[in-house]
């Protein structure tokens, strides 16, 4: 009995030893598991690609680039197997453009404060602030869209802009109204976008701003320039390239936002430019279609639609992490009081 | 100096008195921007308490719903759906998230290191959609049904970029010399790693985690083609009569994550969109409920790090 455990340790001892040995006492593996989930971070975004390229095959050779490309009077017919992108890719971005061209001054303003003015107590509590803004889930925002901001402000403010800036000659296309009366339309889809990418937009400026070094503002302090020239003379050209990776940013996030905007933009396709008319985007088809999808080349445009959305907003991070990236790299290293 | 016009020092105050209340008039706007910016949150949070609280009770959280138009009943199965998903998530999420955040600390300016912090970045930015379209086409093609474990996995990626960035930052908060230390001891990287640098990243990882948490477990469009929804669900109904008949618990365990589950966002957004009142009262409910935990997780982690920090600090 003795011996016979005595002779297991000593073989397990051995085993340990070269176990030990050949794995550097277990390090291989750690290194092994390290390298692997660092890789399979790569490969993620390489399969979602993949997989949706493979999954569209068939929407992609039978309609080719009309699938795409601009038209009136679009057809979305899932009996016919007859399918066109365009009204969608045109709700995307006219949406994300309207809010990002709202979104911008605010979201520079309060980058601008929270960075430059706001006393440094007050500082921590409005940028947790903003991120509980950004952290309300996005049905919650729809929910609330759909009964309280349509009917009091969507409604009267497109009214309004209909009965104003409707006439004029060439924009009076984006504003042709009338909005329907409960509100749905791309505008209120435009306005709820701006809320939420406020947060991202502003986040990403403040922290453009505060990475700039000192000796700026104090060189411009030193000629003579009051809070305000300094600001807008020194420090915005300073950050630019990186104010302009966080509209890339807020942007991207616009472009792929889902639930929000399918609860608010009315759902229908409809040849019209105007702002004030319902529409529908690339994820809101997405969201309403694909469970339902009614034939494999219906899912097939769906997913060709998920696609592009995907290419889309992966240009636009590439884009945006490397301004963002060169502001950071250019300043150095400082503290600032 | 001597040159210049007598009059000159006034112009020159003159515009100065200008410049400076034009920079005045700039300054109160930016604060006035962000106060604009604030009015939704406080508008939102303000109605969904208001008509959330009128339509919550008891029966909400306890019982299954009842078919649409008829009075009563709750969302257990959206609850309880929830829960299994973000813990199914979490699962998924925070060991390979944790891994892949310890090469990108230490070896940050390898290829590998700056291939796994770029498309950590590129990750966070792919729309929730696109990755409830992947997993559809990934797993619940492959399977043919609709399941738990494909809407767990979607929300593990999304939760994914979160870990790994706040991991990696914290990682890098952790002195050095306590790593050297370790290893000059003579334990294994691998060990110095797990018990020596983690758990002094412990507070910093805990806030990443719940953050991820909070994001995870508000989103809906990763779960509409992946958990898809179940007004029959209930875990521990399922679990009862599975134990009554005699399976055991892996077995029971397989059969409720290989069915579709629901979930509170996925809940709220049929139930706003049905025409009967009832559904929309309990919408409102759910948004409460929904909206309590993604911001009660949200602050509880941010008030986890600061009042730590600030224990260590002193």
């Amino acid at each position: 009995m003795i011996n016979k455990s005595q002779a297991f340790l000593s073989v397990f001892g051995k085993f340990r030893k070269q176990f030990g040995k050949t794995l550097h006492h277990g390090d291989r593996v750690w290194q092994v598991l390290t390298v692997g989930m660092g890789i399979g971070v790569l490969l993620l975004i390489l399969n979602i690609g993949w997989t949706l390229w493979q999954g569209s095959a068939d929407a992609r050779s039978k309609f080719g680039l009309s699938f795409l490309l601009p038209s009136l009077d679009a057809s979305w017919n899932p009996v016919l197997d007859a399918f066109q992108a365009w009204p969608f890719i045109y709700g995307t971005l006219i949406t994300s453009a309207a809010a990002i061209l709202l979104a911008l001054p605010i979201s520079l303003g309060i980058g601008i404060f929270l960075a430059e003015l706001c006393p440094s107590w007050l500082r921590l509590p409005l940028g947790w602030m903003l991120e509980l803004l950004a952290a309300i889930p996005s049905v919650v925002f729809g929910l609330w869209g759909i009964f309280v901001f349509l009917p009091v402000v969507v409604e009267p403010l497109g009214s309004a802009l209909a009965h104003t800036l409707g006439s004029l000659p060439l924009l009076g296309a984006f504003f042709a109204g009338p909005i329907p009366a409960n509100g749905a339309s791309r505008l209120a889809a435009s306005l709820i976008l701006t809320i939420m990418i406020v947060p991202t937009i502003s986040a990403v400026t403040r922290d453009v701003f505060l990475a700039i070094p000192r000796s700026q503002r104090e060189a411009a302090f030193a000629l003579g320039a009051t809070d305000w020239e300094t600001i807008s003379q020194v420090l915005v050209p300073y950050g630019l390239s990186g104010i302009l990776g966080a509209v890339i940013l807020g942007l991207g996030r616009a472009l792929g936002e889902t639930m929000a905007v399918t609860m608010v933009i009315g759902n229908s396709i409809e040849g019209t430019l105007s702002l004030l008319r319902p529409g529908y985007t690339m994820s809101s088809i997405i969201a309403n279609e694909f469970a339902e999808a009614v034939s494999p080349l219906h899912s097939q445009a769906l997913i060709e639609i998920g696609f592009l959305l995907f290419i889309i907003t992966l240009l636009l991070n590439f884009v945006a992490r490397f301004l963002v990236w060169r502001v950071a790299r250019r300043a150095p290293q400082e503290v600032r009081g | 100096m001597i040159l210049e016009s007598p009059y000159g020092h006034i112009q020159a105050r003159r515009g100065y008195s200008r410049r400076k209340l034009s920079s005045r008039v700039f300054l109160v706007l930016t604060g006035l921007t962000t106060a604009l910016a604030l009015i939704p949150l406080f508008l939102i949070i303000d109605y969904v308490i208001l008509q959330g609280g009128k339509y919550i009770n008891w029966t909400f959280f306890t019982q299954l719903p009842r078919p649409p138009g008829v009075t009563g009943g709750g969302v257990l199965n959206a609850i309880e759906g929830t829960v299994l998903l973000v813990i199914l998530a979490s699962i998924f999420a925070i060991p390979p998230g944790v891994l892949a955040a310890f090469y990108a600390a230490y070896y940050p300016n390898t290829p590998l290191g700056i291939a796994v912090r770029f498309s950590t970045d590129v990750l966070s930015g792919v729309p929730s959609i696109i990755i409830g379209l992947f997993l559809y086409a990934v797993v619940v093609k492959t399977q043919g049904h609709f399941s738990a474990l494909a809407g767990g996995i979607a929300l593990a990626i999304l939760m994914l970029p979160t870990i790994i960035r706040t991991t990696e930052e914290m990682l890098k908060l952790v002195p050095p010399a306590l790593r050297e230390a370790s290893l000059a001891l003579g334990a294994p990287e691998w060990k110095t790693s797990l018990s020596v640098v983690l758990p002094a990243a412990g507070n910093g990882l805990i806030t990443g985690f719940l953050l991820g948490l909070a994001r995870a477990s508000g989103e809906t469009a990763p779960l509409l083609f992946t958990a898809l929804g179940n007004e029959y669900f209930d875990f521990f109904a399922q679990v009862r009569s599975g134990l009554a008949s005699g399976r055991d618990p892996f077995t029971i365990l397989a059969k409720i994550l290989g069915q579709p589950v629901d979930s509170l966002p996925l809940t709220l957004w049929k139930y706003a969109q049905q025409p009967y009142p009832e559904r929309t009262q309990q919408a409102w409910a759910a948004a409460l409920v929904l909206m309590g935990l993604v911001l009660s997780t949200n602050i509880a982690a941010r008030l986890w790090i600061v009042f730590r920090t600030r224990r260590m600090k002193g």
